[in-house]
């Protein structure tokens, strides 16, 4: 396959965007990041799929689309069935040599958002996987439902806001912690699975095109700050996930045929979690005197995450 | 080079997003419609710059969002590094970069969200917001010295 040159950012500039401008997610929006840079990893033409929430509304405000490849808009939970679908129907249509250019490399991406991927298109994904199709799916994790206005998932952090588990006199917002979904998609015996996020630009361009060059179904979760719902000036949407990968609440890390464990990232100075929290409205209640213990709670998860993770990274099973 | 703008057809700019054209009622959307993204053939799409392709009307290339803005950033080339931070992070495809070089903004499509500015790292600033009113030449008059490293 033709990947595209991600040595520096200047190669990477002179590829040609085809994911268009005129969309309507809110400005400073991350999902647009990401999704741009998976679509200049490579030349190759992409079949892509999207569950509904906010990437897929937005891009496709009939009768426009912001897509210049071939686009399926689907429902809330099958973004990884028709895009696997889709793989099988060109893999019998290329043995039979129906296609109109029969050598032409495609790759086949679903992109689906945490309340669709970590709830409600779970099994769908899960399924997909199970099938060993090869395609790559990439979550971008906002951690709620932002498109239906904020509610709580499954992805949601305990701590966090949400209009489903608000914070108010007798509650600090979520009370459960996050699912871990990556751990979950390595169990599937995925050949690739990572966690990526977009301030790191080369090492998610390098996940990316791993992904797309592996064959298989390969499972990426992208941290994907959401300044609507976050509640944080648009402008510091690079420097919220720069927080979050060096107060390793988000740490960046693959995982190889379901054992192999790689830390992609190791920030030179770990941040506090406070610092990340602090800079969005969603915990600002957190540092009312009485939650003081949610925070210490909160960093104690990250501290014996990241341990843990560093055992699975020596242990390599 | 700074007024530098890649009209793509004719029709850039046209459509106010939110009004869309000819729009249907919801009734009326057909199922499993089919909205192509391009005129004619699209193989290849990947190897042809904005300015060489030819968009469909249903391409939101061809689509303005312009009228979110409140403010706009204004580009300084005699200070840009062509780093391609604003490049990379730009949420709306809105960085203007050929051959290496960052040439200017789409103010078609950026919204203002002034990420780019933030990401920039040269000093002072090749980024700046102004006023959507601003025009380029006073704007660049404006344009602050650098800034001296503070003490510590
Ligand atoms: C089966 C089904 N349930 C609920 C909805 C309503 N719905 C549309 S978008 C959305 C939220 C999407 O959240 P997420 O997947 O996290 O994506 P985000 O908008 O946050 O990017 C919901 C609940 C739906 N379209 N279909
Ligand atoms: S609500 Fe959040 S995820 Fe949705 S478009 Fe706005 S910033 Fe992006
Ligand atoms: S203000 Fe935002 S949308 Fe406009 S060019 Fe800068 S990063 Fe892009
Ligand atoms: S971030 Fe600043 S220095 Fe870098 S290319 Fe953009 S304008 Fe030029
Ligand atoms: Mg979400």
């Amino acid at each position: 396959m033709a990947i595209t040159s991600i040595k520096n950012l200047k190669e990477f500039s002179t590829n040609n965007d085809r994911f268009e401008g005129a969309h309507t997610l809110c400005p400073g929006c991350a999902h647009s990041m990401i999704v741009r840079e998976l679509m200049n990893c490579t030349d190759d033409n992409l079949v892509i799929s999207a569950n509904t929430g906010c990437l897929e509304v937005s891009t496709a405000v009939y009768p426009f689309t912001s897509w210049d490849t071939s686009w399926i808009h689907i429902g809330f939970e099958n973004a990884a069935t028709a895009v696997t679908g889709s793989e099988v129907m060109h893999k019998v249509r290329k043995k039979k040599g129906t296609l109109k250019d029969n050598d032409a490399p495609v790759k086949f991406v679903a992109f689906g958002g945490d309340g669709s991927t970590f709830d409600i298109g779970f099994q769908w994904l899960s399924g997909a996987m199970e099938r060993g199709h090869d395609f790559t799916y990439i979550c971008l994790d906002n951690e709620n439902y932002a498109n239906t206005g904020g509610q709580r998932s499954s992805a949601t952090p305990i701590g966090a806001t949400t209009s489903t588990a608000q914070a108010g006199t007798h509650s600090y917002g979520k009370k459960e912690k996050k699912k871990d979904i990556v751990s979950i998609m390595a169990a599937h015996g995925s050949p690739y699975v990572a966690q990526l996020s977009p301030n790191k630009w080369k090492m998610m361009a390098k996940g990316f095109q791993k992904a797309l060059e592996t064959e298989g179904p390969c499972f990426i979760n992208t941290v994907s700050p959401c300044c609507t719902e976050w509640k944080f000036d648009p402008k510091d949407t690079i420097a919220i996930t720069d927080l979050a990968t060096d107060s390793l609440i988000f740490p960046m890390y693959e995982i190889i045929d379901g054992h192999e464990l790689n830390i992609l990232y190791r920030p030179k100075n770990i941040l506090k979690v406070e610092d990340y929290l602090g800079a969005q409205g969603r915990y600002k209640h957190l540092f009312k005197p009485e939650y003081k213990h949610i925070i210490e709670k909160i960093q104690s998860d990250i501290d014996a995450d990241w341990a843990r993770l560093q055992r699975r990274e020596e242990a390599r099973v | 080079m700074q007024d530098l703008k890649l009209k793509a057809n004719e029709n850039r700019g046209l459509h106010q997003l939110e009004a869309g054209f000819d729009l249907l009622g919801w009734d009326e959307v057909t199922q499993g419609s089919v909205l192509p993204s391009f005129e004619g053939d699209a193989t290849g799409i990947a190897g042809l710059k904005a300015e060489e392709r030819d968009y469909s009307h249903h391409n939101s290339y061809t689509a303005t969002v312009a009228s979110w803005r409140v403010k706009k950033p204004v580009f300084n080339i005699d200070v840009c590094i062509d780093c391609q931070n604003c490049w990379v992070w730009c949420p709306d495809s809105s960085i203007l970069s050929r051959d290496k070089q960052m040439l200017g903004i789409d103010y078609d499509h950026c919204k203002g969200c002034e990420v780019c500015v933030e990401v920039c790292p040269t000093n002072p600033k090749s980024l700046l917001m102004f006023s959507e009113q601003e025009d380029l030449e006073t704007a660049l008059s404006q344009w602050p010295e650098k800034k001296k490293k503070e003490k510590k």
